[in-house]
């Protein structure tokens, strides 16, 4: 009897993982179905003219914006994110306050809605400091969203390199700075790296942090005082005034192919530096 | 990173001739009229309340193998790791007493980057950099400020040749280190630790991880490596002391109980612990 429920109970478990498994990735298929079979028919050369106007609802200028944007916030946030990283995890002494400060503060961030960022860029990047809408307001509300995210990344990727390279290294008379950048962060760039196709992800699909501070121009900013919308508000633009339903689904389309394009970028990458 | 270099591409390049290392240093000049390589003096050493060496004093000869044995927990490896500062690292490490490397005093105002290029370290696990065979042997040299090509490339060579891997790996130089065997790996970090030119090597327990015939590898390259090189080896292997070692100590709860020639030590031992940890009733 007892081996037989035993058996029932296993059998039941099987199924309920399997059908867990086939949900999730029958929903992830829909979606993605949903948006192609809705976009693609709207994907037409008009749609990549290089300016936008109200006949060819161009998605270029945002294209250029996203991927403009992006790089600027990475290149703030990553190098922030991981010295600060380096700083907790390989400085800092164990039970010092300032770390436990640190930490707390970052956990706190991470946990903040978009909005709230957006409203605060608006109050001191377009406002305080007189930017006005414009990339660069948008590119520091994004570099300190997204800063938690990579600092709790990097920190994680940091510690789990194994003490025995540390110890190797200081072993043969190198200094930490040494330590630190020839061993420790080269064996922790594919954790790293994990964090920053995540805050990627969430630059992409930011609209409410940056309708506030880049504003929802949709022409390609000649400079970064410019404002500029990407791709996703450029999608909020679109169905909100509901002109251009199928563009705006196209534009999913697209974003979709980019943001894959993004994260096999990063992959290859980690994969090439990790060996 | 690998960087192409005479190895590295079929590109002959300028014969390597065998001369002293770049990174032997006059020290070692200095130091010949001294016998001892170590001299330490009622050294104690305290992890924030326990104290874990107790008024060790020993004297360390140059060019001989000296082993530590004793049950685990007697303070052998952290007498070692006090020998090139290691415990530095830990928080909470105090140490009083004095230990001199020919006669300079270590905890005073020497350079640590420069002690740990004297006395070099091999640890108990084989702990290869996740880089490539070539640039695990030049990341000490290079840290120590050697660029040339040539001269990395004679290091190299001739710390594999020394401990005897190089048939083994010349034609693997930019593969990934870890992908060597475990004693592979342990033999490479042994020539990781003689391509700066040390004075001494400490090793703590070496072959406690690996297979009895790689521990026998070892052995042997550490009976060649005698006489250029001061050895201390910390091991958990008793016939291992008998069979490599000229000087052996025996550890018992933080004080050294014996230390003799490993012949005296073996053959007659003075005390009675000694004798029976050596005689297998303990440890």
């Amino acid at each position: 009897m007892i081996n037989r429920s035993h058996k029932m109970s296993e059998r039941a478990l099987a199924v309920v993982t399997w059908a867990a498994a086939i949900v999730t990735i029958a929903v992830l298929a829909y979606i993605i179905g949903f948006i192609f079979v809705k976009g693609v028919p709207y994907i037409k050369p008009s749609l990549f003219s290089p300016t936008y106007n109200s006949d060819n609802v161009s998605l270029m200028p945002a294209l250029i914006s996203t991927i403009l944007m992006t790089a600027l916030s990475l290149a703030i946030a990553v190098p922030l994110g991981v010295l600060s990283a380096v700083y907790l995890t390989e400085y800092a002494k164990r039970g010092n306050k300032a770390v436990a400060l640190i930490r707390m503060t970052m956990e706190t961030l991470s946990g903040i809605p978009s909005i709230v960022y957006g409203l605060f860029g608006m109050l001191f990047f377009v406002t305080f400091l007189g930017w006005g809408f414009s990339v660069l307001a948008g590119t520091f509300t994004l570099s300190i969203m997204i800063l938690p995210l990579i600092m709790r990344s990097s920190e994680e990727a940091i510690l789990a390199v194994p003490d025995t390279y540390r110890e190797g290294s200081f072993g043969l008379g190198a200094g930490t700075l040494r330590t630190v950048f020839r061993i420790v962060l080269p064996s922790a760039v594919p954790g790293i790296l994990a964090g920053v196709i995540l805050a990627v992800g969430r630059i992409v699909g930011e609209t409410a942090a940056l309708i506030y501070t880049s504003g929802t121009v949709a022409q390609v900013p000649e400079n970064v005082y410019e404002s500029a919308r990407t791709l996703s508000v450029h999608m909020y633009a679109l169905s909100s005034e509901g002109l251009h339903i199928g563009e705006g689904y196209a534009t999913a389309a697209v974003l979709l192919v980019v943001v894959i394009l993004i994260n096999t970028c990063s992959a290859w990458i980690a994969k090439r530096i990790g060996r | 990173m690998w960087t192409p270099g005479r190895f590295g591409r079929g590109k002959p390049g300028r014969k390597y001739e065998p001369r002293e290392l770049p990174l032997t240093q006059d020290s070692r000049a200095e130091s010949k009229g001294l016998v001892n390589c170590f001299d330490i003096k009622s050294l104690n050493l305290y992890y924030s309340d326990f104290q874990a060496l107790k008024d060790v004093n020993m004297e360390m000869e140059k060019g001989k193998i000296t082993a530590l044995i004793g049950p685990s927990g007697c303070g052998k490896s952290t007498l070692i790791k006090t020998l090139n500062r290691m415990n530095d690292l830990i928080e909470g490490c105090r140490i009083t007493g004095d230990v001199r490397l020919f006669g300079e005093g270590i905890y005073g105002d020497m350079d640590v980057s420069l002690l740990r290029k004297r006395v070099g370290m091999v640890f108990q696990k084989p702990n290869p950099f996740p880089l490539s065979v070539y640039d695990n042997i030049a990341f000490g040299p290079r840290t120590h400020g050697v660029k040339s090509r040539y001269e990395l490339d004679g290091i190299v060579e001739t710390s594999l040749r020394d401990t005897a891997i190089w048939d083994e790996v010349k034609d693997r130089l930019k593969k990934p280190a870890l992908d060597l065997s475990g004693g592979q790996q342990q033999r490479l970090c042994i020539a990781r630790a003689l391509a700066v030119s040390p004075e001494v090597i400490l090793l703590d327990e070496p072959t406690s991880a690996l297979d009895p015939v790689s521990t026998g590898k070892i052995e042997e390259l550490l009976i060649t490596l005698r006489g250029k090189y001061s050895i201390i080896i910390v091991t958990h292997n008793m016939q291992q002391a008998a069979r490599i070692s000229d000087m052996t100590a025996f550890f018992l709860l933080g004080e050294v109980i014996e230390y003799h020639s490993t012949e005296t030590m073996f053959a007659m031992p003075q005390d009675k612990r000694t004798e029976d940890y050596i005689t297998g009733r303990f440890g």
